[in-house]
């Protein structure tokens, strides 16, 4: 095994494309699992926690560029803001030990469908900015996961960064556990609400193969909002509407049964979520109690 | 392939590191450093917990090679010249310790809220612990040792 | 080791001193089972089987021993002696020869410079199985044609059992059922099912294993018993039992876990053929499968009461899954069918428990050991019949409990306190704590803050209150202390008294198991306390002494403390002597003289110092070897049951207060109240220690814990990922009441503490479940899907 320690983000790349099997590592806390208990034995690593780029953030063109190597604890406390789906999110993973190291570039690269950040990514619209010695694209999230723990990058790709709009209207999310800290999602749902584009956008985790989006739960609630004037009383949504929103984002799931959870527990869960996240984004949309 | 880092202060290198060893195994195997514990080796018990330049991480899944570099310090950092430190001490009195396999883990996980946090809520005490599994002491006494210890430090910082 | 006094005290009986090891536990130094090492050691793996039933044919090592690094491959083959052992019946292989009867059963083992070699290496080594049709439960293990896994037994339960697979079954009948059935107002019949808990111990299954280069061994490892550990391997490596000899390392919690041999025989076998020290630990996922598991239960009730709230009959039957080996089902049999009816008068009983043979894996000990699965399921029963009969619960329960002088159903007379329904009724009489405790409103705005992490789901926000829902529930529980059905379990210990410059030392060495739970805090305390000397060390446990028994059941402060205390009095004697022969008073002089040790003097009834401590050993020091045994027990009879089968009883009553998100299933459990009578504190601390540990393993077993086995009996979930301790997140804040009733035949009148706790903290959270959601739960682990309605 090869253990390669890129100072810049070129020689990263340069790394990368010397190597494609060399799997890259920041945080660990997926990687290092799979070679503690012998499942992996990659060629070589990548370890790109000495590029400090990769874990800043800051406003580019008012997006959030997220670099993919900043902590969820920092992602927790800085981000609350401009993108309170991913901060609740960011502290909804692991541990306090694991919020310390681990990183939405690593959550990707590993595409785990539980992954904590995908839901809340999926539903703010963000962008993977994937690199190579090629040259630099942005992939939409939705387009990011290719299948249970596989992605859309090339062998010769790194995450970069994620580009995320700040929240133009209030966001939920929020992950059922079977235990009160430190576990994987049986599921997970948010909720995004854009008042100036008037849209809704959601994002399911842990009910598919992949994290996706419940987008006729979308379109049948913006439609809606708009058709009842919603966005402009700030009247709630009628209870039937709440109703067959939740029900179509349990139909968008494709759960399996595992030892976390039941398949019909899943769908059951995810409607719940689903109309919960929707009664709070819009008891805080109405101007009353906060996200916090 | 050879790591060098600084623990508890000190240089450290370790020689002959496979890619693939954790910091955890350096730790104990190749440093002799056996305070640092291994139970699960997955990052989901803390009974591995140490800094890593200053933030309590589970040295199961920091990679060797990671830690070039970088400042690490573990349990046995934590006793001065002077003795115990406010923390141990709270721990050793308050029946914190049963079998005492997670109480490294919880010693830096608890020394680091109290250096971020000297007078740190309920709630507060909890999220900072809950990566920390205890499966002796259902967590009671620890919960003292950590408000005895907090308010020894407040006093002890008058 | 030596103790530190509590502050400001001296560290005696009855105060909660500090732990002797706790300064080395707090600063990373304690030597752990999988701290040892030696410079010139190999690392052991263990290759396990990847079905749960399955014919070996065959087994080609040669890859494995061309690694490089690799000094050792052992199969069957090379066994040198017994190829069996078990704690009570030898069925369990060392390694699999020709069929493997569970999914993680030891097939070879690798010995190797660097553990990730021995690990690769074994992964080489080329097992072919064909496998076979299996048994999982009791339907397929009793079947026509099932195939039988001991084919061949000649144990003693074998002629007594209804089915070879089998391994024991234990009735217990008392009084005129049918009579008393006749008499109930209301009877209620249910089933209960109770999953696999496992132990999960934090320190793994460790030790070093050191040829002493004369054919002899030394083990250094962490275990329960140090002396059954050694009975069983000596036949196993065909050696006399002097040269295997074997020193207690550092435990990392054990809660029956560790009674049975894990990688001890094969550390050992290593180590021998291969002349070097061999060095064995166990990854988490090798120790979910390297050890016994809580018994998972099929429990069949009916209960009936008159229309006053009398009991007037409980019939049973309790089917507990052993797995695939003996271990120690039959002891917990004999648990769960003498303590099956739980803490009550019954006029009638009628039970009938057996463990079944099954290619699910082996089941043995853990802390509550057979009374933990019948304590879920009579204690719904009891919530079933006062809701029939609409009365209160703890009303109910208070009616029909046990007291002194009561009569078990296998005819014992409760001959020492047992205060039942003093133990509900100080739960049940704390205040309450406030509800939605996660909610609070902005004094100055009025605005809405929640908590999410004093909310079921915590930091994952499913609930920020919506369909939050309060439950209360009650149970208690009764256990049995130290070994039971005429087991002869006694402890050794021997005490020096002798002068460290000029200060008087006291030396206590036992072959006590220190595994977490304080013993050796308390065998310091009541040292200090017969002698009246402050410094007191204890020697390394080992075998070099006579046995301890095992650290279980409850039992170690009752056998090794009593040992201890009457080594002390012995050597307290001999001192009391050299007092008198000095001072000239009558050598054999009366014990009523009235002459003690106190504060390093010996002094007279009047308070008069006759003479220092310091003088009198100058003469030499003073041991003592005591051996001490609890009042002999008897057998059940295996018909009827009857027999006075248990030393001690204890009590334990528990308090749950849940909250409920009942659309999602998700549970806080707001506050666990314990009232446990333990005869004497002898550590009042330690003991309140115990109590939180065992009800947070019982809420574990309630909403949290199953190690998952399916249909093929394959265990799924074998990490800390997927087997869900609780954490301090799920810990509900615990206050404890303890009653200190002495029971005169024990020492200092304690009672046995470990257990007890674990008992009723389930059956007390799933009946606040179950008064939150209106939902049956008749299984635990409850899960969220049986919460919501979405699984029976």
């Amino acid at each position: 095994m090869d253990f390669l320690r890129p100072a810049t983000w070129e020689e990263a790349l340069a790394a990368k494309a010397a190597h494609p099997e060399a799997v890259p590592i920041a945080g660990g806390t997926d990687l290092m699992v799979e070679l503690n208990f012998g499942r992996r034995r990659p060629a070589c690593l990548l370890d790109l926690g000495r590029i400090g780029e990769l874990a800043r953030w800051h406003r580019e063109k008012g997006a959030v560029r997220l670099g993919a190597a900043v902590p969820y604890r920092e992602i927790a406390a800085a981000l609350g803001g401009p993108l309170p789906a991913l901060a609740h999110a960011a502290r909804a993973v692991g541990s306090p030990q694991i919020r310390n190291r681990g990183t939405v570039g690593g959550n990707l690269g590993t595409a785990s469908p539980a992954g904590d950040a995908h839901p809340a990514l999926l539903a703010a619209g963000a962008a993977v900015e994937a690199a190579s010695v090629r040259g630099t694209r942005l992939i939409p999230v939705e387009e990011f996961f290719t299948g249970p723990r596989r992605n859309a990058l090339a062998a010769d790709e790194l995450i970069r960064a994620v580009r995320i709009d700040p929240a133009g209207g209030p966001q939920e999310f929020a992950k059922v556990g079977t235990r009160n800290a430190m576990v994987v999602a049986v599921c997970s749902f948010a909720l995004a609400l854009d008042e100036a584009g008037r849209s809704v956008r959601t994002g399911i985790g842990s009910a598919a193969p992949t994290p996706r989006r419940a987008r006729e739960a979308e379109e049948f609630l913006a439609g809606v909002l708009a058709e009842g004037g919603h966005w402009e009383d700030r009247r709630p949504p009628p209870p039937s509407a709440a109703r067959r929103f939740a029900e179509l984002a349990a139909a968008a799931c494709a759960p399996i049964d595992d030892v976390r959870g039941s398949a019909a527990y899943r769908r059951h869960a995810v409607a719940v979520l689903a109309r919960r996240t929707l009664d709070r984004t819009w008891t805080a949309y109405r101007g009353g109690e906060r996200c916090a | 392939m050879r790591v060098n880092l600084t623990v508890n202060g000190r240089p450290a290198h370790a020689e002959g590191v496979w890619e693939g060893e954790s910091l955890l195994y350096v730790l104990r195997e190749r440093l002799g450093l056996f305070g640092t514990k291994n139970a699960c080796e997955q990052g989901e018990c803390g009974s591995c917990t140490v800094r890593l330049d200053g933030e309590p991480v589970c040295a199961c899944l920091v990679a060797a090679g990671q830690a070039e570099g970088r400042e690490v310090e573990t349990v046995e950092s934590l006793a001065g010249a002077a003795g115990l430190s406010a923390v141990q001490e709270a721990f050793a009195e308050a029946g914190a310790v049963q079998c005492g396999f997670c109480t490294p883990g919880l010693l830096m996980a608890t020394d680091a809220l109290l250096r971020r946090e000297p007078r740190p809520a309920e709630a507060e005490i909890r999220e900072a612990l809950s990566g920390n599994l205890c499966r002796c002491t259902g967590y009671e006494q620890i919960l003292s040792a950590v408000r005895l210890a907090a308010a020894r430090r407040a006093e002890g910082a008058r | 080791m030596n103790a530190p006094a509590a502050p400001g005290g001296f560290g005696g009986v009855g105060e909660s001193a500090g732990r002797p090891d706790g300064r080395q536990k707090v600063t990373g130094a304690f030597p752990y089972a999988s701290d040892l090492r030696h410079p010139d050691m190999l690392w052991g793996h263990t290759l396990r089987s990847p079905h749960a039933h399955a014919r070996l044919l065959g087994l080609d090592v040669a890859p494995a021993l061309a690694v490089p690094g690799v000094a050792c491959v052992l199969t069957a083959r090379d066994l040198p002696a017994a190829t069996h052992y078990g704690l009570d019946l030898p069925d369990q292989p060392v390694l699999a020869e020709g069929r493997v009867r569970y999914h993680g059963e030891p097939v070879a083992l690798v010995a190797a410079d660097h553990p990730e070699t021995a690990r690769r290496a074994a992964a080489l080594i080329r097992a072919e199985y064909a496998e076979l049709p299996g048994v999982h439960d009791e339907a397929s293990a009793t079947a026509p044609g099932a195939p039988l896994l001991h084919p061949d037994r000649a144990d003693r339960y074998a002629a007594l059992v209804p089915h070879p697979n089998v391994v024991h079954r234990q009735p217990v009948r008392r009084g005129d059922l049918a009579a008393a059935a006749a008499r109930a107002d209301v009877v209620v019949a249910r089933e209960y099912r109770v999953g696999m808990q496992d132990q999960a111990f934090l320190g793994p299954e460790s030790g070093l294993a050191v040829p002493d280069g004369e054919g002899g061994v030394d083990l250094y490892v962490a275990t329960q018993w140090l002396h059954v550990d050694r009975r069983q391997l000596a036949p196993v490596l065909g050696l006399p039992p002097a040269k295997v000899r074997l020193t207690l390392a550092g435990v990392g919690g054990a809660f029956g876990g560790r009674e049975d041999l894990s990688m001890q025989a094969h550390a050992c076998l290593l180590a021998l053929r291969t002349g070097r020290p061999v060095k064995m630990s166990y990854r988490r996922d090798e120790s979910f499968l390297g050890h016994v598991h809580r018994h998972p239960a099929t429990l069949s009730y009916e209960h009936g009461a008159t229309r006053d709230g009398r009991l007037t009959h409980v019939r049973a039957r309790i089917v507990l899954d052993g797995g695939a080996y003996a271990s120690s089902s039959p002891a917990v049999v004999g648990n769960a069918a003498s303590l099956g009816v739980g803490p009550y008068e019954v006029p009638a009983v009628e039970v009938e428990a057996l463990a079944l043979y099954t290619n699910n894996p082996p089941c043995g000990a853990m802390r509550g050991f057979g009374a933990v699965q019948a304590c879920f399921a009579y204690e719904a029963q009891m919530d079933l019949l006062a809701a029939e009969l609409g009365l209160d619960p703890v009303e109910f329960r208070q009616r029909n409990a046990l007291s002194e002088g009561s009569v078990m159903p296998t005819g014992q007379r409760v001959d020492s306190p047992a205060p039942v329904a003093e133990l509900l009724r100080l739960v049940k009489e704390r205040p309450l704590p406030r509800p939605r405790q996660w909610e609070t409103r902005d004094s100055a705005t009025g605005a809405r803050r929640v908590e999410p992490r004093a909310l079921p789901g915590g930091l994952g926000r499913a609930s920020r209150g919506e369909s939050v829902v309060r439950g209360v529930g009650y149970a208690v529980g009764i256990k049995n202390v130290a070994f039971s059905e005429g087991y002869d379990d006694p402890s050794t210990a021997r005490v020096t008294l002798e002068l460290s410059g000029d200060e008087p030392v006291a030396t206590v060495r036992t072959a006590a198991a220190e595994v977490g739970q304080g013993g050796v805090t308390v065998q310091t305390q009541i040292a200090r306390t017969e002698l009246g000397v402050s410094r007191v060390v204890l020697a390394p446990p080992d075998t070099g002494i006579g046995s301890a028994g095992s650290t279980s059941a409850s039992r170690q402060t009752y056998l090794t403390g009593g040992a201890v205390r009457e080594a002390c009095a012995a050597v307290r004697a001999e001192v009391l002597r050299r007092a008198r022969e000095r001072r000239g008073r009558p050598a054999d002089g009366p014990p009523a003289d009235g002459l003690r040790l106190a504060e390093g003097k010996v002094v007279t009834a009047e308070g008069e110092v006759l003479a220092g401590l310091a003088e009198l050993l100058e003469a030499g020091p003073v041991t003592a070897e005591r051996e001490f045994r609890h009042r002999p027990t008897r057998p059940f009879d295996p018909v009827t049951g009857q027999g006075d089968g248990h030393v001690q009883y204890s009590f334990c009553a528990h308090r749950a207060v849940v909250e409920v998100d009942t659309e999602l299933g998700l549970v806080k459990v707001v506050e666990l109240a314990a009232a446990q009578d333990v005869g004497r504190a002898i550590n009042p601390r330690a003991v309140v220690g115990q109590i939180h540990g065992g009800s947070l393993q019982g809420l574990g077993l309630a909403i949290l814990e199953e190690l998952r086995v399916d249909a093929a009996g394959r265990v799924r979930n074998p990490s800390f990922t997927d087997y869900l301790l609780p954490t301090v997140l799920d810990a509900p804040s615990m206050p404890v009441d303890v009653l200190e009733l002495a029971d005169p035949h024990a020492p200092y009148g304690l009672r046995g503490a470990g257990e007890a706790p674990t008992l009723s903290a389930t059956p007390a959270v799933v009946a606040a479940l179950r008064q939150a959601t209106g939902r049956a739960l008749r299984r635990v682990p409850v899960r969220p899907e049986h919460l919501v309605g979405l699984a029976e």
